[in-house]
């Protein structure tokens, strides 16, 4: 039996507040392909007595934690949290899928969940010349992440990036093979204890580095830097300053210390990252990073800002295929871009830019359209 | 002991303790005989009682008679909140031949037995409380109290329907009414409105005639286009600024009627629901100067209304921004969506009409009958408040769950309206402090008591009507707007104003001017004498608070019922319980 006490459950996450509405199901972009109900799963918890069995909650697993429940709710109730917790009640008992076990022990062992060494985490960078900030201390931390440090198409952004602060001269330097995983999936997943011993090891190396100021290229490390991380911006004698990359070139061009002399001629729709909007209401830096592009034509898609549609990428399910892997939502949202007679479309997500791409392999639409990471069109028209 | 002296006398002070049983409400709770023992043995007092309901006719004789009888010159009675009763004994004492001020209540049912179970030690407290009760009274001085003369006319600002009425009910009753409208023309929002609930009537007729009637009547002045730049002066004796094409106007006033009204709910501030973005997305003020347009919408195959926009929505925007929150109810949008979804079946009869819904509120009279006659006419109620709104070609799609299927649904649309709730109006924190009014939560303007001063305000000779003090419907608003006018002419026909006498009062000797308490005063009632150089207090202004008396760095002024002798008798009897010989445990044996 994998039951929870419903009652102090329900208690300590507020979910006593909820009038079912149907808002945060309404809006649920897994509701619309799976059994997943968050209304209906707030309900039961509530009616449940105080023993609430999530044993066959299978749908549990597709949440992508895109916070458009919380977003939506009138009384603040926060469902996805309530999913994570009862992921990690699952997790607690060892009741873990393959897939995510090993994404979990990879990230224990190596530093990320890709099943990757350690020693290959700065191969990205070996010829371009990046300041170590052990040895040379800089303004920023440049905190790279893991799909960027060792997924090929990652790279190119993390190279892009580089290419692109440099040309502003920002003084920024990354923490090469020792830069560990920011564990936000590892919180999605319900690991609550590897997720507390990973900040501890984090905070404790960035308080050692004096590290002051940083930026992220996935909107997932920010917001788990940001928002998690207690210790970090809260706790720390000076305070962390967490800022996503987009924020950071937005400053730059308002500055006028990053100037475009090329050109983007193309049509631009910009896809925006749950974690970047709906989680921390980042819309408007990535746009005008994108509109102060010489040439570059940005239309928007009907769903963007608050209600862009998910990718499916978060909330662990980049290694978790989800109970109907059948209809993608990348796949739907490519199509949305399609619609909008977009060349290009640009996100600022490293999970978002792995999942359209594959939808737009899978859709055959390659000589049509292209995904690309808004550092990627910056350092294009540099 | 020392104890004031009267009349050069030296003053004894004789005291009757009246414990009240408030039937069971404090009785159940406190240990009534205890309390009644142990006040009787307290220094001054002649005589305790208690009695089931001391607030009753044979509950004040018995008062009266022991006053008489034993020759008490200082009352205490301990019951309710002196919010409750004060008035009540002070009236009987007053009876009965002594100084009204020579009261003082406990009060162990708010304060105590509502509050605290059943047992010992809430029989002591009950016991302290009157022990405390008891030293003040020993010091209590007689006041009197001052009558002030009055202008018999009104200022009402708002000329929406609620600021009309009040104004005409005044004008009836023969008092001159000002209006002070903001806009070009008298009406407010009804004047917007096509139809009313629940009976269909058209609201711009309504509307009319009370225009009409204000235009007529000789002793309604209404001001448009005008605006109350500052008002001052006291209950009966007000003046108001009024500013009119950069002319201002001094307008006397012995009662101000606030009206100000409401402003609708700004949908922009729900990004998701796509107002200003989706033309086939209106608000329902929207629909209905459409309606009343008459003005052809092409006609819709499919029209949904969504209620609760900008209602009983603690997160409104993305991200859960708590200072848009408008967490209460609108009270109306219910049934002006079941009027507009009624009208649209009837305009259009091939549509399907489809209303989200939360929670159908339809309390009011004639509201639920109304209800029932929309499904009738085919309205199709769905239970779920929808996410969202996106685009699909030439129509949008309302995004939601069907709670009651447990489904997402997707309803295709020619037409959304979206029920909009009422808020505070922008100005509402200027219009407050002009006039010194307090705001509640929600940011309207707050009654001086939810259920037994409802449209009176903490500033006497300032009251309250229509949706400036909540959301409401016309009906409510028109009965709201009555009352203000009644309670209004409570004063103007008295032709006088009693004044109360505990009010602060400064000791010119310590006085240095330094003005901190005029600074701190929310009334302003302390000014500079101009001559003296030191503060004066308009004992009409004063309402007691004592902020000022804390404020003094020299302790020069001091508030009458309140001053520091008092306050510090009471602090010592409630200090000094465990040293006070009698405990509680002794009081059986008594």
């Amino acid at each position: 039996m994998l039951q929870i006490e419903s009652r102090q459950f329900a208690k300590e996450r507020g979910l006593f507040a909820c009038i079912q509405c149907g808002k945060c199901t309404g809006g649920c972009p897994m509701a619309m392909k799976t059994k997943l109900n968050p209304r209906a799963l707030i309900y039961r918890v509530l009616i449940a007595g105080n023993g609430f069995n999530l044993e066959g909650r299978e749908e549990l697993w597709d949440c992508t934690t895109c916070s458009t429940c919380y977003s939506r709710c009138p009384k603040q109730v926060n469902p996805m949290e309530a999913i994570v917790a009862m992921r990690s009640a699952i997790v607690e008992k060892g009741r873990i899928h393959p897939n995510v076990k090993m994404a979990l022990e990879s990230t224990f062992r190596n530093g990320n969940p890709l099943k990757m060494p350690r020693s290959d985490r700065d191969l990205w960078a070996k010829d371009l010349q990046v300041k170590a900030l052990a040895d040379a201390g800089a303004e920023y931390l440049y905190y790279v992440g893991c799909t960027p440090s060792y997924d090929p198409r990652g790279q190119k952004v993390a190279r892009a990036l580089v290419q692109v602060l440099g040309s502003a001269g920002v003084d920024f330097g990354i923490l090469g093979n020792d830069e560990n995983c920011c564990a936000s999936e590892v919180r999605r997943l319900g690991e609550a204890g590897l997720f507390e011993a990973i900040v501890e090891e984090n905070t404790e190396m960035f308080k050692e580095l004096g590290v002051e100021k940083m930026f992220t290229i996935s909107p997932h490390c920010f917001n788990v830097f940001k928002n998690d991380y207690r210790s970090i911006e809260a706790g720390a004698k000076s305070g962390v300053q967490v800022q996503h990359y987009t924020q950071v070139l937005a400053g730059l061009v308002k500055d006028g210390r990053l100037k475009f002399n090329g050109s983007f001629e193309k049509k631009v729709t910009y896809h925006d990252p749950c974690y970047l909007g709906k989680h921390n209401g980042i819309f408007d830096e990535p746009r005008d990073v994108l509109a102060n592009i010489p040439g570059l034509d940005l239309i928007e898609m009907d769903r963007s800002r608050e209600k862009s549609l998910c990718c499916e990428g978060g909330g662990g399910r980049m290694f978790l295929e989800g109970t109907n892997p059948g209809t993608r939502l990348a796949q739907m949202r490519v199509k949305e871009a399609l619609d909008t007679g977009a060349e290009i479309l640009a996100t600022a997500c490293p999970f978002c830019l792995l999942t359209l791409d594959e939808a737009v392999k899978h859709l055959n639409v390659e000589d049509k359209l292209r995904v690309l990471d808004i550092a990627e069109i910056a350092a294009q028209a540099l | 002991m020392t104890l004031q002296q009267t009349q050069g006398k030296p003053f004894t002070p004789r005291i009757g303790v009246y414990i009240c049983h408030c039937g069971i409400n404090i009785a159940a709770t406190v240990d009534i005989t205890a309390v009644t023992n142990y006040a009787s043995h307290l220094h001054g007092v002649v005589v305790a009682r208690s009695y089931t309901y001391m607030c009753s006719d044979p509950g004040q004789a018995l008062i009266k008679n022991d006053i008489a009888g034993h020759n008490l010159n200082r009352i205490v009675v301990a019951s309710c909140s002196p919010r409750m009763h004060e008035p009540t004994f002070r009236a009987a004492i007053a009876e009965a031949g002594l100084n009204p001020y020579c009261l003082e209540m406990a009060n162990i049912r708010e304060q105590c037995s509502w509050v605290h179970p059943q047992g010992m030690a809430t029989t002591k407290k009950a016991i302290q409380l009157v022990s405390a009760a008891v030293a003040k009274a020993a010091r209590l001085e007689p006041l009197q109290t001052r009558q002030v003369s009055i202008t018999p006319t009104a200022v009402v600002i708002g000329g929406g329907i609620a600021g009309m009425q009040s104004a005409l009910d005044l004008a009836e009753a023969g008092f001159q009414a000002t209006i002070v409208e903001r806009a070009a023309q008298p009406g407010g929002h009804a004047a917007q409105f096509y139809r009313t609930f629940p009976t269909l009537e058209p609201a711009g007729a309504l509307v009319h005639e009370l225009v009409e009637r204000v235009n007529h009547h000789p002793r309604v002045n209404l001001m448009t286009e005008a605006e109350v730049a500052d008002v001052s002066g006291y209950v009966g004796n007000f003046r108001v600024k009024v500013k009119h094409n950069e002319e201002t106007t001094d307008v006397p006033a012995g009662a101000i009627i606030v009206a100000t009204g409401f402003e609708i709910f700004d949908p922009h501030l729900k990004p998701e629901l796509g107002y200003g973005r989706y033309p086939q997305v209106v608000t329902t003020l929207d629909f209905e100067q459409t309606l009343n347009q008459q003005s052809a919408i092409n006609n819709p195959k499919s029209v949904v209304f969504i209620q609760c926009v900008g209602s009983r929505d603690q997160a409104v925007g993305c991200g859960g921004d708590k200072s848009q929150a408008r967490p209460y109810c609108s009270r109306v949008c219910c049934m002006v969506t079941a009027k507009q979804a009624r009208l649209t079946c009837e305009k259009f009869p091939n549509a399907n009409v489809t209303v989200f819904y939360m929670d159908v509120r339809a309390f009011g009279k004639g509201f639920e009958e109304f209800y029932d006659q929309a499904r009738e006419d085919g309205v199709i109620y769905r239970r779920g408040n929808p996410s969202e709104i996106i685009k699909r070609g030439d129509r949008v799609v309302v995004r939601a769950e069907d709670t009651l299927l447990g489904e997402q649904v997707e309803i295709e649309a020619d037409l959304v309206v979206l029920a909009v709730g009422m808020t505070p109006r922008a100005d509402s924190e200027t219009v407050a402090q002009l006039l010194k009014l307090s705001r509640s939560g929600d940011g309207f303007f707050m009654e001086a008591h939810p259920k037994l001063r409802p449209v009176d305000t903490s500033m006497a000779g300032v009251f309250l009507a229509g949706c400036c003090q909540a959301p409401k419907d016309i009906a409510d608003s028109i009965s709201q707007a009555r009352a203000a006018a009644s309670a209004a002419m409570i004063p103007l026909m008295r032709g006088q104003v009693q004044v109360d006498a505990a009010t602060s009062f400064i000791d010119e000797e310590l006085c240095s001017g330094c003005g901190q308490c005029a600074d701190c005063c929310n009334f302003s009632a302390l000014s500079l004498h101009p001559v003296r150089g030191k503060m004066t207090v308009n004992a009409v202004l004063c309402q007691g608070c004592g902020a000022c008396a804390t404020a003094c760095p020299s302790k020069a002024i001091k508030v009458h019922q309140f001053t520091f002798e008092q306050i510090m008798a009471q602090m010592d009897a409630l200090t000094d319980w465990y040293g006070i010989p009698l405990a509680v445990e002794m009081v059986e044996a008594v």
